[in-house]
């Protein structure tokens, strides 16, 4: 695992580095253009970015999770979740286990969240545990611990930062541009030769032009580092799971619930294992996407020969008509034996294992809202909310009195 | 004076690999050591819980004793093994596995036993516990071809064979069940 995670970083770097160039040009001629000092506008960008980072870096988790109103739980509140969770775990030699969250929203999805492997976070909807079966979900959660593995979500919300930065300079450089008059321009002109006031209109073009461009550019670089992750994070999950087939047939699961998860924004979408905010019908990705179509991911794991790093290289250069999705180091470290297993066996489409998940994630989900739950003998289930003032509640069905 | 320097720069740069070299090796007995350490973990609750399952099915008075008592009789076995060979342990352990997945079979004739929220809870668990020693063996299985590989290729292996680093065993599934588990093939 170090040697891939080593290879992602340098190619992701690079990446990141194009980024930060862009900041950095557009912090000098901000700087160039209204405070007549380029290093100002430098210092500027700089310090907004380095505040941002900072928030990101302590309280990214904590915003994004409830943000998204997920919900802590433990093993106890759900006990098929934990346990995948820390398969998963095993299987790609975490160092820690995760925290789990739930989010009470039907749209089926899943995202990773947390700085380092140490400091991690899970969260999944409710959708999802409804409609994945065993399988199906050991292949989503091995692909949202793929990306704590590969160190993508520090990676993600550092690009993500920068982006951010970007965009917010570029955002009011532009009004400023347009309403605020060159306050800049004139003093300088006042006080330079005859030849500043030209070099002065230069600059401003030459600016405005950047601030119209360095938000797309960071965009593009940002979908590039964002897509390569998510099929990095496939092959590992096919890796973790031995069984490429229970991803495969849950992203196509996913793809074909037509909820949009209410909680989502355009700042988490990269978060999740499917795209939320994609479009029904859509190809959905060319370059202006964070997510590669789902189309293609199935593709790429259905015709997956094995379930090392390199039979998914193999896989995705038929598919795709081309390779490099897996740095070639990376394909040296995995062992090249591997095989797929068999199915796990457990049903996943008869109603009454979807009845019965269903009910394990609300059941969840209400234990989360520290409502108490009571098993009452005749076969009903009391929810009791903590407001509820007396020591006693009698069931609804039978009448008998159970103390709380 | 210019041999000196180029003879004291080789030495350095021979320094810097084996440090390089020993460290790495180090770094990979460690990881199978701890992913060995992940594979124990799970043996032993695997140990825990069978004793549980066996009341909770004992109470539906199934007609199963044989069977019942292979499961016992492998976990007890299983057990005393605890501090023996990796090649040893994983053919009780396999023996244990085969022993569990013939009860879980035949419980399917209890409808009774199935329903019951009990039997179920164990049930996810031991399913959950078999998943869990199998993705362990896959781990440590994974991290002992790398430090068995860092031990005899050229040139860490000299670097081995001077600080006795010796290869590891593999945790090798010796059950025929799952050695003739159908190959599933998707096109």
């Amino acid at each position: 695992m170090w040697e891939q995670i080593r290879a992602n970083r340098m190619r992701s770097a690079v990446l990141v580095a194009f980024m930060g160039g862009l900041l950095l040009a557009v912090g000098y001629f901000l700087g160039l253009a209204f405070l007549d000092d380029a290093y100002a506008g430098l210092i500027i960008a700089a310090l907004v970015w380095l505040v941002m980072n900072l928030v990101a870096y302590f309280q990214g988790d904590s915003i994004l999770l409830s943000v998204s109103g997920a919900r802590k739980i433990s093993q106890d509140d759900l006990p098929r979740l934990y346990n995948i969770v820390e398969e998963m775990k095993i299987a790609s030699g975490l160092a820690k286990m995760p925290d789990i969250y739930i989010i009470d929203d039907p749209a089926p999805n899943a995202f990773a969240v947390g700085r380092s492997p140490e400091k991690a976070s899970v969260a999944v909807t409710t959708g999802l545990l409804q409609r994945l079966n065993r399988d199906e979900l050991q292949g989503v959660i091995g692909h949202e611990v793929a990306h704590i593995v590969n160190r993508d979500v520090l990676l993600m919300s550092l690009a993500g930062v920068l982006l951010g930065t970007i965009v917010l300079l570029a955002w009011y450089a532009s009004r400023m541009m347009l309403y605020g008059g060159m306050s800049g321009g004139r003093k300088s002109s006042r006080s330079g030769g005859g030849g500043g006031g030209q070099a002065q209109i230069i600059i401003l073009v030459v600016g405005l032009v950047l601030m119209i461009l360095a938000p797309i550019a960071a965009q593009l670089l940002y979908f590039a580092i964002s897509r390569k992750r998510e099929y990095l994070a496939d092959a590992s999950s096919a890796l973790y799971t031995r069984y490429p087939e229970g991803l495969a047939s849950a992203l196509e699961k996913i793809s074909a619930t037509p909820q949009q998860l209410r909680t989502a924004n355009k700042a988490t979408a990269p978060m999740f294992t499917v795209n939320p905010f994609r479009r029904e019908g859509r190809a959905a990705a060319d370059l202006s996407s964070t997510h590669p179509p789902i189309s293609d991911r199935v593709r790429i794991l259905r015709s997956m020969a094995g379930v090392s790093a390199a039979d998914y290289e193999r896989a995705y250069a038929k598919i795709k008509g081309r390779g490099g999705v897996v740095p070639a180091s990376a394909l040296k470290s995995t062992p090249e034996s591997a095989a797929i297993r068999p199915p796990s066996g457990e049903p996943g489409e008869d109603t009454a294992a979807r009845v019965q998940r269903t009910r394990e994630a609300s059941d969840a989900v209400w234990r989360t809202g520290s409502y108490k739950t009571i098993d009452c003998d005749c076969g009903t289930k009391l929810k009791v909310p903590p407001s509820l003032k007396g020591a006693r509640v009698q069931c609804p069905h039978c009448g008998r009195i159970h103390t709380v | 004076m210019i041999i000196l320097y180029i003879i004291l720069g080789i030495l350095a740069i021979l320094v810097i690999f084996f440090i390089g070299a020993y460290n790495g090796l180090v770094g990979l007995r460690n990881q199978t050591k701890n992913a060995w350490a992940q594979i124990d973990v799970q043996l032993k609750r695997r140990y825990d819980l069978i004793p549980n399952l066996v009341e909770t099915v004992k109470g539906y008075q199934i007609h199963e004793r044989e069977t019942l008592e292979a499961v016992t009789r492998a976990r007890n076995v299983a057990q005393q093994a605890s501090s023996a060979s990796v090649a040893e342990r994983s053919k009780v352990e396999a023996e244990l596995s085969s022993a569990l997945a013939r009860l879980l079979v035949v419980v399917e004739a209890y409808p009774d036993l199935k329903a019951n929220q009990n039997f179920l809870a164990l049930q996810e668990e031991l399913t959950s516990t078999e998943n869990k020693i199998s993705f362990a063996r896959q781990y440590y299985n994974d991290s002992v071809l790398k430090y068995n590989n860092q031990t005899q290729m050229f040139p860490s292996n000299i670097v081995a064979g001077m600080t006795g680093f010796k290869s590891g065993d593999f945790f090798e599934v010796t059950v025929t069940e799952e050695r003739a588990a159908p190959k599933v093939k998707f096109n």
